[in-house]
């Protein structure tokens, strides 16, 4: 009785009470997404809301038995429950059923699975678990090969069942690394990288690159303040393309246009390199390196697009950076949505108000695209209110990992935190058109077992260590 | 140290997720409440408006039978996306086409303007009831079919195809000047069918529908609120005896010409027919369009609506004109005579038929003697009061135009033609200045030269001397469903310049032209009816186009007119010959409703003058 009580006392009431509400909102949203007038009752089974109705309170039994084990379990188990779910993850690869073209269920009876949803506490345990310990630092090769390996195996076998959304989670996982000592530049630099590659496909390639000429030499006078020496080369390389350019209308030679500048680039990095190197200038070759690394890899990027992306990835965000229209096309779903969203306007059409979603023009509406029906019926307000919830949430989780004492449970929690950040900003993001489709849900909210109960795992383990952190 | 660190990039993970949750704001802001055109897209996925298409107006004649009705027939409609593979022999044979004829529609459906694969297009137009009960007891075999019922008209008795004129459906053109309109309604297109468009059309209402995604209909939207209901279009009563029309369509068979019969003391007009006609039940229906095409090339245009739009010369038949004008100048008297010895020698010179000499103004019309017009035309123009021929012809040309000559009359029917009274300008750029005198002109004095006057003209000539001085504008609509009166227009008297005084010495004429004892020197006695008293004169009009025409006009009875007649037959020779025994049998079955003289009905119903048309030398 006491220990009862004790459990009770020490759980975060808090978070619990946004879980419910979401959970709550969601249900009322499928409802209103896939309502009909000749279903209309809340628990009618054979409809998605009554389903949805089964899975919840499934969920809250896998919650109320969280809280009554032990937190030392996950501890103990991490490993093995990892390696459990990175089994089913390879069975579902062999058994598994195809849903809209990516092989990720496992049919149990009339009952399927998402392995995939279960996978991502599962690394996350396994990430705790490697890096909990106090001895761990994340300053050598060793560590970050671990590291690596076990966010890669999981990603690696997702995305070999063509589900590439949920590979883009593990992803998150820089953020644990980032909170346990991964240097802050390293951020910096994949954000420049991602950066460069939208930015690769929308420009030219002769643009990004005196882009980044000018943008190198920025940092580089900022670094050394020779600014003079740096107008001197910039003044060179100039005079270098506008010699080729009299060259070649003088003996008419007819050269690419984008060669007038990719040969002063390039003279300017071999230039650079080669005098940095002789005369130990340190900041002269690391801009030629910067320089000539980020060129290649602006070129490579758009190779790496048009040749190793999935037509249907290219199409997707092609549409997003306005590259290519095609509203009934690939564009179809962003467009509906943003429709949908759109004509909510500020206070919403209402609870069963909404058209665009009730009459099928939004597709996926009770799962993927979930937010729409928020949006269209609830508005602006009501959206706000949705993702101030959600964000309420994921400052209250980070609070509770930074309050956790032992180093497992704090990265447990980070684990937490960024998985839930990733599926409600990319789900979202993507329903009002600020981030390409990817078909992942949206937490608590969109319909399907699989994902609310993987979430409500997650969310209950760190909740657990939470209520267990005086103990022990 | 390492505790700052941390604690900060606690921060630094905290502040990018706020950071990325406000541009999700931010942008949501901008679709919900800043950018407007989602709300608009959002409407055009799921409101859909389906006009409700009224009947239109009934049309009934003066006697309250039907002329015009309508009868339901059902355009096939289609929504591409949903369309399955079908049996199409079976679709094909249950509509009475062809396989061909089916694939063939499919191919046209695409080229439709604003075709969309959602949304519903007509596929077929105007399916017959019959294979419309067929096809509906299978139609759920057809999916993304269906059936939406419009009318079109019938025509109980098949007459007077020129005066109702036909619906089409609305072109472009249309579409673009008339907002009221749109793709694939129907419009009046001649007749009074054009002229009464809005008070037949009704008002067409519409309904808006909620679809789904895949154009399924879940509702009414805000439970009918913005749904308007179709107006039935309004029922006319046209001033026409059905009967009357029926018979003089029978009698002009194998005739060309028209017969144009107005009620003098309202203007109403009787029968209009335009011969040779058309069965107006041609132009309605899938085949309108070729039936037009066939109509139109037919070398004698059917289509041509002779008694408002064909020019003829007066002939004979003007001299009653240039008789009231000359007593009413007092440049002649009923008692002045003319002699005439085979005609009128002076200047180029006017031949004459062998008649009585000399003659007073009464006998002159019944014997419709040359000589003496040309002594009362140049009378008229030459009248020393005027000093100078110009001045004496516009004078006369004035008072020709108060009898309806030389303007369009103003029926309510489109396209009337106004006839040609030549102006004193036409002489001088034709003859030049001062190159002209009445004897020039002299053709004038007995309605041709340069004169042209259509049937209804005539008709409304006749009227005015019926009415001994006045007309009132000819119409063919004699009520308005729910108006309390037709136009004010049609119920003004139009008085001629000349004093009611003198048409009785005319009617006297004609009275004598009719029913003068044999051998009195009547030029229609063969119009004659015991115990109803007709007045008529005949003309013979020279053309151009080939043989004389034959006219003759006439009212009934004498001291009580009920009805003007006018007739033409196109080359068909004296007007005593045919002109004056169809407007004399047309005037007994108006009067009578039976007829007396069925030789003189069956000479006129067996007679083909067709082939008349070669001028006789």
């Amino acid at each position: 009785m006491q220990r009862r009580s004790k459990i009770v006392d020490n759980l975060d009431w808090t978070t619990i009470f946004i879980y419910i509400l979401l959970v709550l909102m969601g249900w009322m949203n499928i409802y209103a997404a896939v309502y009909s007038e000749e279903h209309n009752s809340i628990l009618d089974f054979s409809q998605r809301y009554g389903k949805q109705m089964v899975w919840i309170a499934f969920a809250f039994a896998i919650a109320i038995t969280i809280m009554l084990s032990s937190s030392r379990l996950y501890v103990v188990f991490a490993y093995f429950i990892f390696g459990l779910v990175l089994a089913l993850l390879l069975s579902t690869l062999v058994f598994g059923k195809v849903v809209n073209a990516s092989k990720s269920w496992i049919q149990i009876g009339s009952f399927g699975l998402q392995p995939a949803e279960f996978a991502k506490f599962a690394t996350a345990l396994a990430l705790a678990k490697l890096m909990g310990p106090y001895g761990f630092k994340l300053n050598t090769f060793t560590s970050y090969v671990k590291v690596g390996l076990i966010i890669a195996l999981p990603a690696g076998i997702i995305l070999l069942q063509n589900d590439t959304g949920s590979a883009l989670v593990f992803g998150s996982f820089i953020f644990i690394l980032y909170r346990e000592g991964l240097p802050g530049w390293i951020l910096v630099f994949l954000f420049f990288l991602v950066s460069l590659f939208i930015l690769t496909l929308i420009f030219s390639s002769i643009s990004i690159m005196v882009f980044l000429y000018v943008l190198t030499l920025f940092v580089f006078i900022l670094q050394t303040r020779k600014y003079k020496d740096a107008l001197r080369f910039t003044v060179a390389l100039v005079g270098i393309g506008l010699l080729m350019y009299l060259v070649s209308e003088l003996f008419d030679i007819s050269i690419p246009r984008s060669y007038f500048f990719i040969f002063p680039v390039a003279a300017g990095v071999l230039i650079a390199g080669i005098y940095g190197f002789v005369s130990r200038f340190r900041p002269a070759y690391l801009w030629a390196a910067f320089l000539g690394v980020s060129v290649m890899y602006s070129l490579s990027a758009d190779y790496v697009f048009q040749n190793v992306l999935d037509v249907h990835h290219q199409k997707r965000i092609n549409d997003l950076l306005g590259i290519e229209s095609d509203p009934l096309g690939w564009g179809y779903n962003v467009n509906q949505s943003k429709i949908a969203i759109g004509s909510g306007g500020i206070v919403g059409k209402g609870f069963l108000g909404g058209t665009q979603t009730k009459y099928n023009f939004v597709p996926e509406q009770s799962t993927d695209f979930i937010f729409c029906t928020v949006g269209e019926e609830w508005g602006f307000l009501g959206s706000t209110v949705v993702l101030g919830l959600f964000l309420y949430l994921l400052l209250r989780l980070i609070r509770i990992a930074e309050r956790q004492r032992e180093g497992f449970a704090r990265i447990y929690g980070y684990g937490v935190v960024s998985i839930l950040f990733f599926h409600i900003v990319v789900n979202v993001g993507m329903t009002v058109g600020i981030f390409p489709v990817i078909g992942i849900p949206l937490p608590f909210f969109s319909y399907g077992g699989s994902s609310l109960w993987a979430f409500t795992i997650l969310l209950f383990i760190l909740l657990k260590f939470d209520s267990d952190r005086f103990g022990h | 140290m390492q505790l700052n660190i941390t604690t900060d990039k606690k921060y630094i993970i905290s502040g990018i997720i706020v950071l990325v949750f406000i541009v999700i704001v931010v942008k949501l802001f901008y679709i919900q409440v800043v950018d407007s055109s989602y709300k608009f897209s959002a409407n055009n996925n799921v409101l859909r408006y389906i006009t409700q298409y009224p009947a239109r107006g009934l049309i009934y004649d003066r006697h309250g039978e039907m002329m015009v009705a309508n009868q339901v027939v059902y355009d096939v409609l289609i929504i591409k996306n949903q369309v399955k593979p079908f049996d199409t022999l079976e679709f094909a044979s249950m509509l009475g086409l062809t396989t061909d004829q089916v694939k063939d529609a499919f191919l046209q459906v695409k080229k439709q303007k604003g075709y969309s694969p959602r949304k519903s297009v007509v596929l077929l137009k105007q399916i017959a009831d019959s294979s419309y009960a067929k096809l509906q007891e299978v139609l759920y075999k057809y999916h993304g079919f269906e059936v939406q019922p419009r009318t079109v008209r019938i025509y109980p008795r098949a007459v007077a195809g020129h005066l109702l004129g036909y619906v089409g459906e609305v072109d472009e053109s249309v579409i673009k000047n008339r907002p009221y309109y749109q793709l694939g309604d129907y419009i009046g297109i001649n007749g009074m069918e054009k002229q009464y468009e809005v008070e037949l059309r009704g008002v067409k209402g519409v309904s808006i529908f909620m679809v789904d995604v895949h154009n399924r209909i879940k509702g009414s939207y805000e439970d009918g609120r913005y749904d308007s209901v179709a107006r039935t279009g309004k029922a006319l009563t046209c001033t026409i005896d059905l009967d009357l029309q029926e018979y003089g369509e029978r009698l002009m068979v194998n005739k060309i010409g028209s017969i144009v019969a107005i009620e003098p003391k309202t203007g109403e007009v009787l029968a209009m027919v335009s011969s040779p006609t058309y069965d107006p039940t041609l132009l309605v229906g899938r085949d309108r369009a070729n039936n037009f095409k066939m109509l139109q090339t037919d070398s004698l245009k059917p289509i041509f609506n002779r008694s408002i739009m064909a020019l003829y010369p007066p002939g004979s038949t003007f001299k009653v004109v240039n008789a009231l004008i000359g007593l009413e100048e007092g440049v002649v008297t009923p008692q002045t005579r003319y002699a005439c010895y085979g005609g009128y020698t002076v200047g180029r010179g006017v031949g004459c038929h062998h008649h009585a000499s000399p003659l007073d103004l009464s006998h002159s019309i019944a014997s419709s003697c040359n000589t003496y017009y040309c002594h009362v035309f140049r009378n008229i123009v030459d009248n020393k009061k005027f000093g100078s021929i110009e001045d004496g012809f516009s004078n006369w040309k004035t008072q020709v135009e108060s009898f309806g000559y030389g303007h369009a009359l103003g029926i309510d029917l489109p396209n009337e033609r106004k006839g040609i009274v030549p102006s004193v300008n036409f002489y001088n750029r034709y003859f030049r200045k001062g190159g002209w005198n009445s004897l020039t002109i002299i053709s004038l004095s007995i309605g041709q030269g340069e004169l042209a006057a259509t049937p209804l003209q005539m008709a409304n000539l006749v009227s005015t001397i019926a009415n001994r001085g006045y007309y009132f504008t000819p119409h063919v609509v004699k009520s308005i469903e729910g108006q309390p009166a037709i136009d004010p227009k049609f119920t003004e008297r139009h008085p001629s310049s000349v004093d009611a005084s003198w048409y009785d010495y005319i009617i006297e004429g004609m009275d004598l032209a009719v029913n003068c004892a044999p051998g009195g020197g009547g030029t229609a006695r063969i119009a004659a009816i015991p115990d109803i008293r007709i007045c008529g004169k005949t003309g013979t009009s020279q053309n151009p186009h080939g043989a004389d025409h034959s006219v003759f006009f006439a009212f009934a009875p004498k001291d009580d007119p009920k009805i003007a007649i006018a007739v033409y037959v196109e080359n068909a020779g004296f007007g005593a010959t045919w002109a004056a025994p169809i407007a004399s049998l047309m005037i007994e079955k108006y009067l009578r409703d039976s007829i007396t003289r069925p030789d003189l009905e069956n000479y006129i119903l067996q007679a083909n003058l067709l082939n008349r048309r070669a001028k006789k030398k």
